[in-house]
């Protein structure tokens, strides 16, 4: 019998339960201490304020739309805070949470959906590409950056300081699109150093996942020849591990993995959208029992690592960067029109030139005119 | 003052996108073999609710939402219509439909012709274009250059309720591949739909606001900049005449040519690039058939030869008033 795509049972790698109980599995184990976690934590708690920022932002008008990575803390940290400094990420548009472990200033996604600018941080300093809004593109950039990483050696030396590995994030539905099934073919037939780290949050805006697939996500690896595995997306531990263990597989040249983060999004899609059209509140009760902070704060509590002073400093600690975040936001410049002009082609057209001088012009003599 | 020649009993007012729903509703209705396909338009409606309650009245195998790839909606079609179906797909989003290009140029396009007509394609690929909305990149583009230049391919675009409402229809009903540009910027502004009168023909331009000094062109989001800017030019004595194209591919020169016959001027208005645009092709028409009209070059507005910009300089890049009738100017200064 094919197993359901939507549910969660199965293979599912998980080493923290949603009530906090670690749990042992064959394969995989988390080795950190419980400062570690403490710390994975208070990565996830920052991201979810700023993401909390953003959506307030947008409601008052200061962007014009958010993507919401609320429910999806736990597979953004646990795979961001597997990459090694070398390690190269290829987001889609909801991965402020790898973007965060990548040092990319959030303002910086801030400006993106502000309408400032196309993606302001630069993609080779932070090992971060810039937002993929057309979904599954940059699965096909990864793997071809990993080809390159490939013949240029940086794979398979035994050295950690060196080999590297790429990642790509994508959710369900971008399943469906030929370009991320064409980047299975490529990783596999180059034996391509690339992660394919999938948050199956259940929904691609108004359609669920049975609508993109009606086997396990994960279970798709297969018919391409790599391995796929299917991980607690809310669970930051069980995250961790298994994407340690596909990077490292991808940096020591033994080619792809496709890791699925069952997870939900417990927001709406975007901004825009209103989520009440299309699903039931059931579902999100449900998964409100798996939230991905509140099992690691009941663990850390039980283990006496952390107390309520620890996690005061946090909320103070946040809500200083959610108010640093908003006066940075407000007072971002907009950008000048000669921006648009700039970096069409390596070397400016004398036609666009000549284009950009009469805008100049028609501009300049308005102001006179007033 | 009426911008419409079709339409004198009262209609009912409604925003273009009811419009749009009210039109693809009868087209279900009329026609078993129409079938609704595209990202999110059956249970949601659409991201701009415009199939909003078909799913629920015409069911899920006339309504369909498709899994999550431009290409495989639009191959699919070809499939469907090849089985006597009347495929109607939604692009979400403008930029959303280049992962379909190879099937529509390379497919959907030809396959009349090679099939020496045996093979025809009835299908409508609706696309949300234009910007104006403040979006995020992909969201604001206007690719109608690309299809026109392809043979094999009606474009055309809405600029009104009442047209959107008819012209969805006729789409529908044509056995040529259609792709039907819908200018979301005005999906929320409120006309008067008839829907008991006789549309204009599908492929038939309009002359929306009569004039005589100078003949502005346009399609979709920008026809309503172009009657703004004939308003406002009135108000300073100057009379514009603006056609509404409606038919991007093929172009309907007869009514462009009476007009340029009378006013000696043209300026050409849309939202795409400049550079080998619609514009383009207008004016090497222009000059080819009304020469001896002409007291001007045609001059093109557009958007700027450049991606589209962000969301804060948007306004920068659309054409506005004051760019149509600076244009108009320099028009008249020759
Ligand atoms: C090629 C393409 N088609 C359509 C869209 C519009 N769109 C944006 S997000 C989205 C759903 C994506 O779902 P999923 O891949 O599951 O990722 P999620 O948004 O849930 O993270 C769609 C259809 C797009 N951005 N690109």
């Amino acid at each position: 019998m094919s197993e359901h795509s939507g549910s969660s049972g199965g293979e599912l790698v998980q080493l923290l339960t949603p009530q906090g109980e670690r749990i042992d599995h064959p394969d995989f184990s988390y080795s950190g201490s419980d400062d570690e976690i403490a710390a994975h934590l208070r990565d996830m708690v920052l991201v979810r304020r700023i993401d909390a920022e953003a959506t307030a932002l947008q409601r008052q008008g200061e962007l014009g739309i958010w993507t919401s990575l609320l429910g999806q803390e736990a597979a953004q940290i646990g795979a961001g805070r597997a990459l090694r400094s070398q390690d190269v990420v290829f987001p889609s548009y909801r991965e402020h949470g790898v973007a965060w472990c990548r040092d990319v200033d959030p303002l910086r996604l801030l400006g993106l959906f502000r309408g400032v600018d196309l993606g302001g941080w630069d993609p080779h300093a932070a090992k971060f590409f810039l937002y993929a809004i057309v979904i599954g593109a940059q699965t096909l950039h990864a793997t071809g950056y990993a080809m390159g990483l490939e013949k240029d050696g940086e794979v398979g030396n035994n050295d950690p300081e060196r080999d590297a590995a790429v990642i790509s994030y994508f959710g369900d539905g971008a399943t469906s699109q030929g370009d991320v099934n064409e980047s299975f073919v490529f990783a596999s037939s180059y034996n391509a150093p690339v992660v394919f780290f999938c948050q199956n949050n259940q929904w691609a805006i108004s359609e669920p996942i049975e609508r993109q697939s009606r086997i396990p996500l994960y279970r798709r690896a297969d018919g391409f020849g790599f391995p796929g595995i299917r991980v607690d997306g809310n669970d930051v531990l069980a995250v961790k591990a298994v994407t340690e263990q596909a990077l490292e597989r991808a940096r020591s040249g033994n080619g792809p993995t496709l890791i699925e983060a069952f997870t939900y999004r417990m927001g709406a899609h975007t901004t825009s959208d209103d989520p009440t059209k299309y699903r039931l509140d059931d579902e999100l009760e449900q998964w409100r029992g798996k939230d991905p902070i509140e099992r690691v704060k009941a663990y850390l509590s039980r283990a006496g690592a952390i107390d309520q002073a620890w996690l005061e400093e946090l909320q103070a600690e946040s809500d200083a960067l959610a108010v640093r975040l908003r006066e940075d936001c407000l007072t971002m410049p907009d950008p000048d029109v000669a921006a648009s002009f700039e970096n069409v082609y390596a070397e400016q057209t004398p036609y666009l030139a000549e284009q950009q001088a009469a805008y100049a012009e028609y501009t300049a003599s308005f102001e006179e005119g007033n | 003052m009426s911008q419409s020649q079709t339409s004198t009993s009262a209609g009912r007012r409604m925003t273009m996108g009811k419009a749009l729903n009210a039109g693809l509703r009868r087209a279900l209705e009329a026609d078993p073999k129409v079938v609704l396909a595209g990202e999110d338009i059956g249970k949601l409606g659409g991201v701009f609710r415009i199939t909003e309650g078909l799913q629920k009245d015409f069911g899920e195998d006339r309504v369909i939402d498709s899994p999550l790839a431009e290409s495989g909606i639009v191959g699919t079609a070809v499939g469907m219509a090849m089985r006597g179906y009347r495929p109607v797909v939604e692009i979400q989003f403008d930029g959303f439909v280049y992962p379909a290009y190879n099937q529509i140029v390379a497919q959907v396009a030809k396959m009349h012709h090679r099939s020496r007509g045996l093979v025809p394609m009835p299908m409508v690929i609706r696309i949300p274009f234009g910007g104006g909305i403040g979006a995020v990149e992909h969201h604001s583009e206007s690719p109608e250059a690309y299809f026109a230049h392809t043979a094999g391919l009606k474009v055309v675009s809405c600029s009104n309720a009442s047209d959107a409402y008819w012209m969805i229809q006729q789409a529908i009903a044509l056995d040529d591949p259609v792709i039907f540009l819908e200018p979301k910027r005005r999906y929320h502004e409120k006309g008067e739909v008839d829907e008991d009168a006789t549309p204009a023909p599908l492929h038939r331009a309009r002359v929306v606001r009569e004039g005589t000094e100078a003949t502005l062109l346009a399609y979709g989001p920008m026809v309503k900049t172009c009657l703004d800017a004939a308003e406002a030019a009135a108000e300073e004595g100057r009379a514009l005449e603006v056609i509404d194209l409606r038919s991007v591919s093929p172009l309907d020169m007869q009514t462009v040519a009476t007009s340029v016959q009378k006013t000696g001027r043209v300026v050409t208005v849309h939202e795409a690039p400049v550079n080998l645009g619609l514009g383009a092709e207008l004016a090497a028409r222009i000059t080819e058939q009304c020469f001896y009209s002409l007291e001007a070059p045609v001059l093109r507005v557009g958007g700027f030869d450049t991606p589209y910009p962000p969301a804060r300089l948007e306004d920068h890049y659309l054409p506005d008033l004051d760019r149509v009738l600076d244009a108009v100017d320099r028009s008249l200064s020759y």
